[in-house]
């Protein structure tokens, strides 16, 4: 039986690029569409009336909306290969709550930081540092978040990487000074042909970011 | 063999109360601490949960779980029973979905409707409205989110049926009407009168005073920023 999945994404998008690397990792093929964000599709709007956000999986014309959700749904579906979360109840509730911090946490302060300048971007900086810091405590040394093998923690976390170098740029930091753990992980995770594939260029990203702060007037 | 659950949270919390709600409807018997998280947090609940140092934690034969919505989802799959999710992948999605759009749109966003200042309320209350014109449409006709009983989504609604129900009552505001919202009210007066719900739920005339202090320093503290 065919299997139709769609995903509708942005390339830059820290959370579209979670779901290509679930679909990678599961080996699915997949139509991807490049949405304008300025000029949404029809097709858009009507799979996600709620948020009008990317990503968007459509599987089979049905619409899974959030990429932490579409990660687990593809976990879910095609479970025969590659599973991303653990299996027991306890570890699953770890991982569920590092990709939550990764989303509450660092990723508003990975904004601020790009986002804003002087005192307020200090403030950000500063915190955005510690919690990269905490998280890298959590993965030890282990190779994984996942521990042996990639999961959860690692696609949730991985696409902030190919924004690093825009972060540093923007706050005038480096990150592998401050977590050189984390970027070794990072490069871990880079040798993988799903997330490679996945990631966008730094300098594009950066260039992106740059593009964006003169749209918003942020010098 | 014995399980050990205690569940360290606040009486008046939405979020404890999911915790606790859940364990009910799977008939798990827990110990209930009750945190001080006003005043002084215990060193307990500081070393469950470094990272955010709040409430609810679940703890599992001495293993810590936070964040009421990872909660949620560790009791549906550790007591299989009675379950509140569906099993369907995609049926999970969507209930997730909604689930997350309560907990990071609709309920925070009711609850600033309640205590911002004059010059923004009424921009937050217009958004708020929209946010439970979504959610009523979730609703679909059903008694509960859950289809015929009540299910996840029941249980992370009940911070918008009724903790902010009474919160709309002290404000003198009356966004979640009968009028309004007929489907989603209800559904908060179905969900508020099952019985395992209603004996579990903080008592309107406990609550009622205690929110009103809250939104007091709310605004105090709006007023001084």
């Amino acid at each position: 039986m065919a299997e139709e999945v769609v995903l509708l994404d942005f390339w830059p998008s820290l959370f579209g690029m979670r779901s290509r690397i679930a679909l990678a990792e599961k080996g699915i093929k997949y139509e991807y569409k490049e949405e304008d964000l300025r000029n949404k599709s029809a097709l858009l709007l009507q799979m996600n009336p709620v948020h009008k956000k990317i990503p968007v999986l459509i599987h089979n014309g049905k619409p899974v909306c959030e990429s932490l959700i579409q990660v687990q749904y593809i976990d879910e579906v095609w479970h025969d290969k590659a599973p991303l979360l653990p299996s027991d109840p306890y570890q699953k509730a770890t991982v569920r709550f590092w990709a939550d911090y990764i989303d509450k946490k660092i990723y508003d302060l990975g904004s601020r930081v790009w986002k804003t300048k002087g005192e307020e971007q200090a403030t950000a900086k500063k915190e955005f540092i510690e919690s990269l810091k905490l998280i890298e405590k959590e993965l030890g040394d282990k190779p994984y978040f996942g521990g042996e093998s990639f999961g959860y923690v690692d696609v949730a976390f991985i696409p902030f990487y190919s924004w690093f170098y825009a972060y540093e740029k923007c706050g005038n930091f480096s990150i592998e000074a401050e977590c050189p753990k984390l970027i070794a992980w990072a490069k871990r995770c880079m040798q993988k042909e799903s997330v490679a594939k996945s990631l966008p260029d730094q300098q594009k990203v950066y260039d992106f970011i740059l593009q964006m702060k003169k749209h918003f007037g942020i010098e | 063999m014995g399980e050990e659950v205690k569940v360290f949270g606040y009486w008046a919390s939405p979020y404890s109360y999911r915790a606790e709600l859940a364990l009910k409807l799977k008939g798990v018997s827990y110990e209930y601490i009750n945190e001080d998280i006003f005043g002084n947090k215990s060193d307990l609940l500081l070393k469950y949960n470094p990272v955010h140092k709040k409430v609810p934690v679940l703890l599992h034969n001495g293993k810590p779980i936070v964040e009421s919505l990872v909660i949620l989802e560790y009791i549906e799959e550790t007591w299989k029973h009675n379950p509140y999710l569906p099993q369907d992948p995609y049926d999970k999605s969507t209930a997730r979905f909604w689930i997350k759009f309560i907990d990071e749109k609709c309920f925070p966003t009711l609850w600033l409707a309640a205590w911002s200042a004059e010059n923004e309320r009424e921009k937050v209350t217009n958004e708020a409205c929209e946010y439970l014109k979504t959610l009523e449409s979730a609703l679909n006709g059903k008694k509960f989110f859950g289809g015929e009983t009540i299910g996840m989504v029941d249980i992370v609604a009940s911070s918008v049926g009724y903790f902010i129900r009474v919160t709309q009552e002290i404000m003198g505001q009356n966004l979640l009407s009968a009028d309004k919202f007929p489907q989603l009210f209800q559904w908060s007066e179905d969900f508020a009168n099952c019985s395992i719900v209603k004996e579990s739920l903080p008592p309107r005339d406990k609550l009622l005073p205690f929110v009103k202090g809250l939104i007091a320093k709310y605004q105090q503290d709006n007023a001084k920023a």
